[in-house]
Parts: C-alpha cells; structure tokens; sequence
C-alpha cells in the first residue's frame, strides 16, 4: 500500500533464507563465521575476474535454493544486478537456466533496490518466490571504475575497498519469520561531488534524505528501529552523516552503523575506509544481522543502501556523481 | 529525537548540507607521504646508479646508463608481477611513480589486468592504457624542447 510520496508498507512478504559467499579479504574479517562459503583465492581458481564473479553467483543461488529446499521450478522471478557494463554477471550466471529474469542497476543500492521491487511484485501476488541476487567483485569493479589492480599509484584515505560477495535472499509469501513490512523509493540527488575516490561522502546526503523521507512518509522517529544500517557508507561517509543528522535535528548514534565498517576490521586489514560495492550491505545483513534477528536480539531493522550511480566517462567529462539512497525494513514476527 | 524536517522544505541542493560536505574532507599526510616519497624515491635512484657506476666497469658511459634504465625496468616489472610494487606504491606515492620503475608498473599492470581478454585485444590493445600518456607528452614536449633549441641556435 502506498505511504506518503516514495513509501509502501507490505503485509504479505516474507524473507526465508539467505546465502552469502565471500571473498578472501571478507573472510578474514569479523563476520567469517556468518558466510556460507568462502574463498580465499580471489580468482575463485578461475581464468578472469569476471568468471570468477559468475561462479560466485551461481554458486549463491544453489545454496540459497538448497537451503530453502526449493526447486528451480518454484522460483517465479530471478533478480540480479552487478556492477559490470551491461550488468552482465547475472545473465551470464543464469542462462539456459529456465529462468524468468530481471536485471537491476542501481549500484550499491540494487541489493534494496531488488528487495523492493520484489517485494511489490509479491504483495501484488504476481509472483510467490523471487530470487534477489546481487553480486561485487573487488578486481571486476577495479578494472570498472580505476586502476589495473596491480597499479601502483597511492590511494587516499577516503577510498573504500570493494567488497568481493554473491549475495542471495529468497522472498516469498509463505509465512516465516521474518517480515519486509515497509520499503522508501529514493530519489536521485547530486551534491556537486567530483572524486570517484571519496563516494563514502557522496553518498552520505541520499542517505540522509531517504531516511527522512521514511520517517515522514510513515510518522515515525528513528528510535522505532533497533537498528538502521546503511550500506558503504564506510568510514567517512558515516562520519559525515550523523553529522547532517545531528544538524537537522536527528539523533541515531546509539542504533546506526555501516556495513562497510562491519564487514572489515579497518585496524588491521588494508581496507581504507571501509567496504563499498552492491555486495557489501547483504554480505553482512544477510549473515550477521539475519543471525540476530533470529535469535531475536534485533527485531526491527531499517536496511538504506546507498549507490553512486557515475561513470568513469561522465565524471572524465566533469560532471558530478548524482547518488541514490533506498530504504526497506525487515522485522522480526512470531 | 525531537524535531523533524517538514518534508516540503526539501531541496534537491540544502546548502547547509553542502557546507557540511565540503568541511568534512579527509585529509592526505602531505608531510608523511612526501617524506616518504623522497626516500624510497631517492633509494630507486640510488640503486640505479649504483647499478649504473658498476657497469662502466665494462661498458662506457651511455651504454652504461641504458643498461642500467632496462635493469631498473625490469625490477619493476617483477615486483608488479609479485604483487609487490602497488604495495611499496602505496607508502611511497611518487617516489615510485616518478622513476622508470613507475613506468614499467604502470605497463606491467595493465599488461596483467588485460590478460584474460587474450594478446590481441587484452594484452597488445591495453598495455599502453597509462603509459601511453607518458609517451604522448613526452614526445610533444620533446618537439617544443627541440624546436626552441633548434632556433636558439640559429639566432645566436
């Protein structure tokens, strides 16, 4: 149902399982222990980065259907976004896989993006399971947006490091546990920001706007979630956003966080300011943040994953990097 | 929690927010890096021309120097090779790009990024992707630089 200018509350979706496989340097992160697999080659013993992001993929969803115990046959709808030209991962992933497919690009923000479109698409009982897969590759994202890997140039502080993850979640409207009960449509917002190596501040301000935008639209303050987390904000970007939030008049230091903080330990790996990339918010909400909830120790949570929706083209030509910031809720029910 | 932010008070561009951006820039260690920089960038050079000073043992001196250039580019390439260079890159910033070892990474790497793409279209296409905007400039300034001297010479 339709809240507000950008909002929706759904009744009838439910989460029921998720899968995450992960990269070398994620796993040797704090959140190891959550993922379902792990490599520590990040060639995933393949020839490219590219296939090596494809395997990864596929291997998401055959967990996640495992898990789940469905068939191929009972999933409606595949989603899938990436951030390779032509968000190619998941057509490459799925085909000749009888596969319905819908392909999303919103950056780092397709993971909530997929949730929400898939989310309205069960609620409107057009579809009863819907496969959400979003994937990032650390070098497949390099050879995107910067450098040959190997380059040696001297990266700032402000840069994030791209999260190397296959992330699956499987939507349905079969009771479980846990509910999406409201999602916020973000609008696209440009601050004048030109360093493509300082997106966690670029990002910051659509985060901000979203999560007003959500609080308005549904009359509620921040303290109603037990925990709002943004997706690659990182180090940075999180500063600078319970900045503007202090400013406009908002208190969350006591139930944010990052994911781009969480899924690394900034202390002692080599990370910059964080995490960043499509895979970095459900490598860790779809592991560590799920485990919680299940166990009950979180049961309201505001997922906002932001995207820097740029190109290296454009931003050579001098323009900016327009952001977009999207908002879904997951909740606990018994 | 107390107050909240009508929604009609919007705008695509707050300039309090953008003020708040622009305070909060991160800051580079200039002072730290530049250290740095100098001496790793200063330790390349003088391990050139140590390499330089023992080959005019057998060879003369321009000889001498163009092994040496070919030496150091390949201890650049090696060590991009190892996984190594971007490493040093990242504590010493210019003090490897400058010297032809920065000039060989820059090469190697893109050579290693390309290499799934086969050796025509991946390695032979991209290898000069960075580098060759080193090539360019040097050669246009090379024309501009030999052109003055040239008429310098006429003149006086």
């Amino acid at each position: 149902m339709k809240i507000g200018k950008s909002s929706f509350t759904f009744h009838n979706v439910y989460l029921k399982d998720t899968s995450v496989i992960a990269g070398p340097k994620e796993a040797k992160g704090p959140l190891k222990p959550y993922f379902d697999l792990s490599y520590d080659d990040l060639r995933c013993y393949e020839k490219s980065w590219e296939k090596a992001e494809i395997k990864m993929y596929h291997q998401a969803i055959e967990i996640l259907l495992n898990k789940s115990l469905k068939r191929k046959e009972d999933i409606d709808i595949y989603i899938s976004g990436d951030l390779n030209n032509q968000i190619i991962i998941g057509t490459y992933a799925l085909r000749n896989q009888n596969a319905n497919y819908l392909g999303i690009f919103n950056a780092c923000a397709s993971s909530v993006e997929g949730l929400i479109i898939a989310s309205n698409i069960i609620e409107a009982q057009n579809a009863n399971n819907i496969i959400i897969t979003v994937s990032s590759h650390n070098a497949t994202a390099e050879r995107q947006f910067r450098y040959p890997t190997e380059y040696g140039g001297q990266k700032p502080p402000s840069l994030t490091c791209t999260v190397t993850a296959a992330c699956s979640c499987l939507l349905t409207n079969e009771k479980t546990n846990i509910k999406i009960t409201r999602g916020t449509i973000g609008q696209v917002i440009d601050y004048n920001q030109k360093d493509a190596q300082d997106m966690g501040r670029a990002m910051a301000p659509a985060a901000y706007q979203t999560l007003i935008t959500h609080f308005n639209d549904f009359n509620i303050s921040s303290n109603d979630y037990d925990l709002i987390l943004t997706g690659d904000l990182s180090y940075y970007g999180k500063e600078l956003l319970l900045q503007i939030m202090e400013e406009k008049g908002y208190n969350i230091k006591h139930n944010y966080n990052d994911c781009g903080i969480m899924i690394y330990d900034r202390d002692k790996q080599n990370v910059f300011s964080g995490g960043s990339g499509c895979g970095c918010l459900p490598s860790v909400c779809y592991s560590y943040v799920l485990d919680k909830m299940r166990k009950k120790e979180l049961k309201k949570v505001l997922l906002v994953a932001t995207g820097a929706l740029h190109n290296p083209i454009l931003l050579a030509q001098k323009e900016s990097i327009p952001v977009i910031a999207h908002a879904i809720c997951l909740e606990v029910v018994e | 929690m107390t107050s909240k932010t009508n929604i009609n008070e919007f705008k695509s561009n707050d300039s309090k927010i953008k003020q708040i951006i622009d305070k909060s820039s991160p800051k580079r260690n200039i002072f730290k890096n530049a250290i740095f920089s100098f001496l790793i960038g200063g330790l390349i050079c003088l391990l050139a021309q140590i390499i330089t000073e023992i080959l005019k043992n057998w060879f003369d001196k321009d000889l001498a120097g163009n092994i040496s250039v070919t030496i150091m580019v390949f201890i650049g390439s090696l060590l991009t090779g190892f996984g190594l260079y971007d490493k040093i890159g990242q504590i010493a910033g210019a003090g490897t790009i400058i010297p032809i070892t920065g000039f060989s990474n820059s090469m190697t790497s893109s050579a290693l990024e390309s290499k799934s793409e086969g050796l025509i279209l991946g390695i032979v296409t991209n290898m000069f992707k960075l580098a060759g905007s080193v090539i360019v400039v040097g050669v246009v300034s090379a024309f501009f630089i030999g052109s003055i001297i040239y008429l310098s010479s006429l003149i006086f």
